[in-house]
């Protein structure tokens, strides 16, 4: 495992997420949580990974590791660690940040003792998200610092260095990173391993219970603690000015410094590049310096213009007459991800050059590749169930995970989507504001994450709706990690399980069914069941990813089996194909096929046609 | 030296695995590199984007006709990347369609292969080859990823020697001797394919003198 085996001055292949993993190491972390979230799932994943290696070695783990429940228990179970005087490290994805905000607002005014860095992994372009907000906006919110790494190096670095910076400031740091910094793998020569304090010690301060009075007077603590922060962020080696030369300056922070770097490359032209890894506080002098160095300054960040309004306000306040370029100037759109070509674009308009990058283009239609439930995926199943029993004009309020696929065609069982947890809440309201039928699905550690709530929402205003919980046994979408329902934790060790019906059974649900989904009959009988019953109803489709149970499967040895269909028997009535949309059936020409490398041997196509058409294959 | 490799295919066709495989072997040649993945969502069946950049190289994704090759596990994919790809550009490229399960349900027909390797050959240079039967020969049709990378070093654009590759492949996978197999029917492939061809960097090394009709 050579990500805690390399010797310092070795040179490795790691992503962004492996290299923050690798600088907290170097820094001697002693405690780490998450909830996983793409695209940060690989920083706690790595800390995962280590510590089952260095168990099964029979070696004693340097860290604690955990797969918390959500983003803001993780965050405040590592705040406590660093209220010991622990080093900690606390990752999510960025819409993970909005459940921690909470936590995280007022541990600002709290302060941390160990140094605590907090990755928000951001993803411009919603790659795997359901918005692309940008969370540059909470470091200024909270008053925390923030470091932004433009590479895997850099990665490594700051989650080192920031561990430093927010012990010595004394405030958790954020550390942002964007998808395009989390999963590029790029040349990250190591250090030295650090040396963990492993346990704490608790000293009581009055101060740190936040009642208004106490509140009132730590507020001019964080000022103050930030105000230091700008002298380290003046100081610090992650702001440079990269010189080439030119009245023309770009001002970049994160993956748009490698971008703006290609761009003038791919322009053959010079310009200065202010690079800011340090970003609040922003280093003003040295902005200022770059300012009054050139006449024209281009802006390069994805999302909001930030720095562009911050740098905007230093000129202002500085009397300089550069001129400022970027989104307000619609060089650029504060929409999605930036390329290279983006970049040269803006920098080509504005200094009118010619820039005309291949336009080739398929001339052929090419058909959509949308990802789908995987062949034999449980969801499938329940969703196929529900479909048959449910009357028309039901509303489906979704959830996050891989269930959310549920909303292409055939199945088209999602009607909308907020955040974890937010199938419940909208259940909840919609069996109010509407006399339609309400089934609501969500999976398992979606209702541990942010679901329960809601459902003791439902029961105590007996809110008339069919909440399913699509029980998996596991974190699917992320990459399979742990979460709540099962027995084993992020380290490996066993842990207790605890059981999504026995919770909702004690939240004071009366009409709880538990089914296998795979079985479509009895699932069909508890879904009608449900929407008969005047009420909150939960339906537990309780089933294993089928990915895992695959993987399970085969490490025993267990035969899989394979299903196909009786050319005899099928009258083509497509059912299987049009309705239940299995992607291992295909139609060849006007033959139905069952493609015997994807199919899993679930079953459930077979119950699914109502020729019995479809037969194990012997 | 840069070279800009655009992995693509579909979700399970080993894309990323080949992708970190060229990322690996650069670092131990002694090259920069950059492999730019992406994850999640991508990976249930749909669309698998790599990008890997090695040597002087800034940005972790290869500019509009940036690509000095495109290695595809899918003819279509392989066409909607086009936008990265010039005339020079070297697409490598298993022939074999995979239907997307939602056609059924596509406004859009899947094309006639035919014409989609007719416009990548008429856009770039093409070699399209049958990597899924190439690795059912080598043991599992799970190698095409490797069986395309063996067909890539047969070209000698990488800059370093295809040992390398074949070494790298060897370490970070399991079942060696299928991927070894796989790993060599491309390089063959593409060596009977192109007999008399000189595929070749010229002397002056020169990434746009590969020679292929």
């Amino acid at each position: 495992m050579e990500i805690i085996e390399a010797k310092p001055g070795d040179k490795l292949l790691l992503l962004g997420n492996e290299a923050i993993a690798r600088g907290a190491l170097e820094a001697g972390v002693d405690f780490v949580t998450t909830y996983p979230g793409t695209p940060s799932s690989e920083i706690a994943d790595t800390f995962s990974a280590i510590a089952k290696y260095l168990r099964k070695k029979g070696k004693e783990v340097p860290f604690y590791f955990e797969y918390s429940v959500n983003e803001k228990v993780a965050l405040e179970i590592a705040a406590a660690a660093s209220f010991c005087k622990l080093r900690a490290l606390t990752c999510m994805k960025h819409v993970g940040l909005n459940v921690a905000s909470d936590a995280l607002m007022t541990y600002a005014y709290v302060g941390c003792r160990g140094g605590h860095i907090i990755v928000s992994a951001d993803d411009p372009h919603c790659h795997s998200s359901q918005n692309e907000q940008d969370n540059r906006y909470y470091a200024i919110f909270a008053n925390i610092p923030m470091l932004e790494p433009s590479n895997a190096q850099e990665a490594k670095e700051m989650a080192k260095e920031g561990m430093e910076i927010s012990e010595e400031i004394g405030l958790p740091l954020l550390l942002r990173t964007t998808t395009r910094i989390s999963h590029t793998r790029g040349v990250v020569e190591v250090g030295e391993l650090g040396k963990p304090r492993r346990k704490g010690h608790f000293e009581k301060d009055p101060m740190m219970v936040t009642v208004p009075i106490t509140a009132r007077a730590r507020h001019p603590v964080l000022i103050e603690k930030m105000e230091r922060a700008e002298k380290l962020s003046e100081k610090s080696r992650f702001n440079e000015i990269i010189e080439n030369g030119g009245g023309f300056g770009i001002v970049a922070s994160g993956v748009s410094v490698a971008h703006s770097l290609e761009a003038i490359n791919m322009l053959g032209i010079e310009a200065d590049i202010l690079k800011i890894g340090f970003t609040n506080p922003l280093p003003k002098k040295l902005c200022e310096k770059f300012l009054e160095e050139h006449d024209k300054v281009l802006v390069v960040e994805e999302l909001e213009p930030l720095l562009e309004h911050r740098l905007k306000q230093i000129a202002f306040d500085a009397g300089l007459k550069v001129e400022i370029y970027g989104k307000d100037s619609k060089h650029f759109t504060r929409l999605y991800e930036y390329t290279p070509d983006k970049v040269a674009d803006a920098i080509s308009k504005l200094l009118n050059l010619d820039f005309s990058p291949s336009e080739n283009k398929p001339s052929i239609d090419l058909p959509q590749r949308p990802p789908v439930m995987c062949p034999g995926c449980p969801h499938r199943a329940s969703y196929y169930a529900v479909k048959q029993v449910a009357p028309k004009d039901v509303i489906y309020p979704t959830d996050i995970g891989c269930y959310t696929l549920g909303k292409y065609p055939p199945l088209e069982i999602a009607d909308v989507l907020l955040c974890m947890g937010s199938n419940a809440g909208t259940a909840c309201g919609f069996s109010k504001a509407t006399d339609q039928k309400i089934i609501s699905f969500m999976g398992d550690s979606t209702f541990f994450h942010a679901g329960i709530p809601a459902v003791i929402d439902a029961v105590h205003h007996n809110h008339d709706c069919v909440i399913t919980i699509l029980d998996n046994r596991t974190t699917a979408m992320t990459g399979h990690q742990p979460h709540p329902g099962v027995a084993e934790g992020g380290m490996g060790e066993k842990v207790k399980a605890v059981s999504v019906e026995e919770v909702v059974k004690g939240l004071g649900v009366k009409d709880v069914h538990v089914v296998d989904p795979r079985d479509l009959e009895k699932t069909k009988e508890a879904f009608r069941k449900a929407l008969n019953y005047k009420g909150p109803s939960v339906v537990v489709c309780k089933a294993p990813c089928v990915l895992l149970d695959l993987r399970e499967k085969r490490r025993k040895g267990e035969k899989i089996k394979k299903y196909q269909v009786n050319q005899n028997k099928c009258k083509k009535c497509k059912v299987c194909v049009l309705k239940f949309g299995c992607p291992a059936i295909f139609f060849d020409g006007e033959k139905v096929m069952i493609n015997e490398e994807m199919c899993t041997g679930c079953g459930v196509c077979a119950q699914v046609c109502p020729f019995n058409a479809i037969e194990v294959k012997e | 030296m840069k070279l800009s490799i655009l992995l693509t295919g579909v979700g399970g066709h080993g894309v990323l695995t080949a992708a970190s495989i060229l990322g690996k072997a650069s670092l131990k040649a002694g090259y920069n590199v950059l492999v730019s993945e992406v994850h999640g969502m991508a990976q249930r069946g749909g669309i698998v984007n790599c990008n890997v950049r090695i040597g002087d190289v800034y940005s972790p994704l290869i500019p509009k006709g940036g690509a000095d090759v495109i290695i595809s596990t899918e003819p279509i994919e392989a066409l909607r990347q086009i936008d990265k790809a010039n005339e020079k550009t070297l697409i490598i490229t298993d022939v074999n369609p995979v239907i997307p399960p939602t056609i059924y349900f596509s406004e859009t027909s899947y094309p006639e292969v035919e014409k989609v390797l007719e416009e990548l050959g008429r856009t770039c240079k093409l070699c399209a080859i049958n990597a899924s039967e190439l690795a059912k020969e080598a043991g599992n049709v799970l190698a095409k990823n490797v069986v395309l990378l063996g067909a890539l070093s047969a070209f000698d654009v990488l800059p370093f020697d295809s040992s390398l590759l074949l070494e790298t492949i060897a370490e970070s996978l399991p079942y060696k001797e299928v991927n070894t197999r796989a790993f060599k029917l491309g390089e063959e492939e593409v060596r009977k394919k192109y007999k008399g061809i000189n595929m070749r960097r010229s002397q002056t090394g020169k990434r746009d003198e590969i020679i292929l009709r």
